[in-house]
């Protein structure tokens, strides 16, 4: 079947939906649209379904990104604009069901936005939102709109005609488009895309291979798997692009196991595409041959480098190779590899099907297009976002991001995961290109970006990732497997308060080794974090070190908790909920914190009342109070 | 129990390029993987049992011993770090009066993992029982779920 017979009866197929005058409900059910609740909502438009009480046509879609106030619900009513639900539960469901699929009142009041052109009096615009108005969304483009299980919905949106396009071209154009479109890998080093693929075009071999690199294993990164979840066909259709312009003969896409609704929509995807003949044999009937498959990750962070991903494919312990030879000469199997992450092939999708040079025309003179950043942490507006490089920190966290929650101090952004590092307030009018966050010490990365606030320490965050690096370091290398060890037992001594002088000095010491002498990124990379807080937050460290006090109150042993006894109502309710007995006290009495009996847990502060607030978090000195219950009101006066 | 790991080999070729779906199959029926499934996994792959350790025990995914009834994963990714994963992981410790070093309750009803991140960040911190995830969770929605699934 040609592209055009399938985009006919895609159309006709969505003709027919369109005709029949029924309501249409969109339903984001990716993983964090879960996480938030959207099954019990789902669950509730079924029953209502069931009961015959509204006819309508629902599907279950990807997520906008607008992570902080899933479950989103999308209501299109025949000649009504769509509108966009937000927060939405299993009673508001209820409520809307009768009050505008019914009753026609589209309750202004519960609506977030509406899409389209057409508006609603008192909605406003979904794309006027702060969190999306910035955005350039073209790896996007169909996440939340179409249904990722429906090959036909993306068809009927532009899908696969990238594919045509490319196909009707020599391997060579294809490899010249890329090349105007200046894209680079969005997996974190950036290489351009266009050369990796024409290395491998040129490397001797009859077979090849292109793999899809899903598994996207950074604490604090969804790029990948909102992506996957939301749209599977962009990037299996980038892969079939790529693998003509390079002349592959098999993929693959190796995925991480932990995100296993990404995977099962991946299988979907590759299922449907195989049966109409966009992958598979004689594709679109140009005679080009590329199968592929799905391979599930096992749990291993290292199997993100490419070297350790391909051993893994083979059945091995993936243990990076040293380089060269390069995957593009010697990869899988000893042949030819090209490897590129889901967002690079999520992009070639959308250059092939618009073209090169519109795709060039966002982002900065080096750094090209748009990149999509997962925003979490201290940050108000927390989900998946794409904008064209360029764009200025400040932007990202403040206008797009909202800024910090709670009145809270923004204290850092760290961007690029375990191997990138933490940018200060300072430079926060830095623009986020690939060069500029190499120079401020970090890195792109993939995309993850987590805020921290004045209650995050960072000799603890740094302490944090070195601990991911080493329990994740595959041990081949020494310097890795044994200098982040050492870094680990200095951070971890220094936020336990058994720091010594020159424990920085040995810290910068052993990061300079491990940067120069490990064997992959990994290694690499891993001091990045410790490196950039010693530069950007030294007085931190110093605070553990020298004072044994931890400034965001944050590390265990530098801390301790205590009731204010002038705010104590002698509630009871941090004495029953404490897991280790350690408070005293009675009804109207003032509570007291026994010291030793304290595991420092912090129940007692997050169930005391907010009207009371009584229970205070210190580090360093702590003020004086009651050594035994005394009766509320009575402090000070004895 | 035999006959399904045979119905689970049948499904691959004798190529070592399957050893790791065909241990991730397997553990997805089983549970764990038993040294009696790894026995009958070396002799179709004619590879030795100490190869397959070698490659099952480089990857978190595996485990080697039985498992609890309902698996409890705790995320301890950046963004649950910072918004007090470790306090979650520590209550849920806490509940099922589990003493370091093991991750399954004597009476197997809980086994309790660490995982690295699962990707919902934007809803920090997260915990997932058996196959639902939870976003936002407490220390009191930890003893809330825990009785719940306690009872299932």
């Amino acid at each position: 079947m040609s592209l055009d017979e399938i985009r006919k009866q895609a159309l006709s197929e969505s003709a027919v939906l369109e005709q029949s005058k029924k309501t249409r409900i969109l339903i984001g059910t990716g993983t964090c649209g879960r996480a938030a609740g959207a099954m019990a909502v789902l669950e509730t438009i079924n029953k209502e379904l069931a009961q015959g009480k509204i006819d309508a046509v629902v599907t279950q879609v990807g997520c906008i990104g607008l992570c902080y106030i899933e479950p989103l619900v999308d209501i299109i009513k025949p000649g009504r604009p769509r509108i966009c639900y937000s927060r939405v539960t299993p009673e508001i469901m209820t409520q809307l069901i009768q009050d505008y699929i019914i009753n026609d009142n589209p309750r202004p009041d519960l609506a977030l936005g509406t899409i389209g052109e057409e508006s609603v009096p008192g909605i406003p615009k979904l794309f006027d939102h702060p969190m999306l108005k910035p955005q350039v969304r073209i790896a996007l483009r169909n996440c939340g709109h179409i249904d990722p299980e429906n090959v036909k919905e993306y068809v009927a949106n532009g899908g696969y005609s990238g594919l045509d396009r490319a196909l009707k071209m020599t391997p060579e154009e294809v490899i010249a488009e890329v090349k105007i479109s200046g894209l680079k890998g969005r997996g974190g080093a950036g290489f351009a895309t266009w050369q990796k693929w024409e290395f491998c075009r040129k490397a001797p071999g009859k077979e090849k291979y292109v793999i899809c690199n899903a598994d996207e294993g950074d604490p604090g990164a969804f790029m990948n798997r909102l992506l996957l979840e939301g749209d599977p066909h962009s990037v299996l259709e980038g892969m079939v692009i790529g693998a003509y312009g390079i002349g592959a003969t098999q993929g693959y896409v190796y995925c991480r196991a932990e995100k296993p609704l990404a995977i099962a929509r991946l299988r979907v995807a590759l299922k449907q595409a195989a049966e109409l003949g966009l992958v598979g044999k004689n594709i679109l009937g140009s005679g080009f041959d590329f199968p592929i498959e799905i391979r599930e990750g096992a749990g291993a962070f290292v199997c993100g480098e490419e070297t350790a991903l391909m051993l893994s494919i083979e059945g091995m312990r993936g243990m990076p190779k040293p380089r060269p030879p390069f995957p593009a000469t010697a990869g899988l199997w000893g042949k030819p590899t090209n490897i590129n992450n889901v967002e690079t092939w999520g992009n070639v999708s959308a250059i092939f099907q618009k073209d090169a040079n519109w795709y060039a025309g966002f982002g900065t003179k080096t750094s090209k297009g748009t990149k999509t950043f997962a925003l979490a942490g201290k940050v108000e507006r927390t989900g998946l976002i794409e904008v064209p490089l360029g764009i200025t920190l400040r932007q990202i966290v403040f206008d797009i991001g909202g800024g910090v929650p709670n009145g809270k101090k923004f204290k850092a952004v760290q961007t690029g995961g375990p191997s990138g590092g933490c940018i200060p307030a300072s430079l926060l009018d830095l623009p986020v290109d690939y060069e500029s966050l190499t120079k401020a010490g970090s890195i792109m990365g993939s995309g993850g970006m987590i805020i921290a606030d004045s209650d995050t320490c960072m000799v603890d965050l740094a302490r944090y990732f070195l601990s991911f690096c080493q329990a994740e370091s595959c041990g081949k290398c020494v310097p890795c497997r044994e200098g982040t060890g050492q870094m680990l037992e200095i951070l971890t001594d220094i936020t336990e308060g058994k720091s010594k002088p020159g424990d920085i000095d040995l810290l910068l010491q052993l990061a300079d080794g491990i940067r120069s002498g490990s064997l992959c990124a990994l290694g690499n990379t891993s001091p990045n974090p410790v490196l950039t807080t010693i530069k950007y937050f030294r007085d931190e460290y110093e605070a553990h070190i020298n004072e044994k006090r931890c400034p965001a109150g944050v590390c265990k042993n530098l801390i301790s908790y205590y009731i204010d006894p002038e705010k104590c109502q002698g509630c009871l309710i941090c004495l029953r909920n404490c897991p280790a007995s350690a408070i005293a006290g009675d009804k109207r009495m003032i509570h007291v914190i026994n010291p030793e009996k304290c595991i420092k847990c912090g129940v007692c502060l997050e169930v005391c009342p907010a009207k009371f607030s009584a229970v205070v978090k210190v580090s360093g000195k702590k003020p004086a109070t009651p050594e035994k219950p005394i009766p509320v009101g009575s402090w000070g006066k004895q | 129990m035999d006959v399904d790991r045979k119905e689970i080999l049948a499904r691959f070729t004798k190529d070592r390029a399957n050893l790791v779906p065909i241990l991730q199959n397997i553990q997805e029926t089983e549970g764990y993987l038993s040294p009696e499934a790894i026995y009958e996994i070396s002799r179709f792959l004619n590879m030795t049992g100490n190869d397959i350790y070698s490659v099952a025990s480089f990857y978190a995914q595996f485990r080697f011993e039985r498992q609890g009834k309902h698996t409890i994963k705790v995320c301890q990714g950046t963004a649950c770090h910072v918004r007090g994963g470790h306090q979650i992981l520590e209550t849920v410790e806490r509940e099922l009066k589990l003493l370091p070093g093991r991750v399954t309750t004597d009476d197997y009803e809980f086994t309790l993992e660490r995982v690295a991140c699962f990707g919902s960040c934007a809803l920090a911190p997260v915990m997932v029982v058996d196959s639902n995830v939870y976003g936002r969770v407490t220390t009191a929605k930890v003893k809330q779920l825990l009785a719940e699934f306690r009872e299932k």
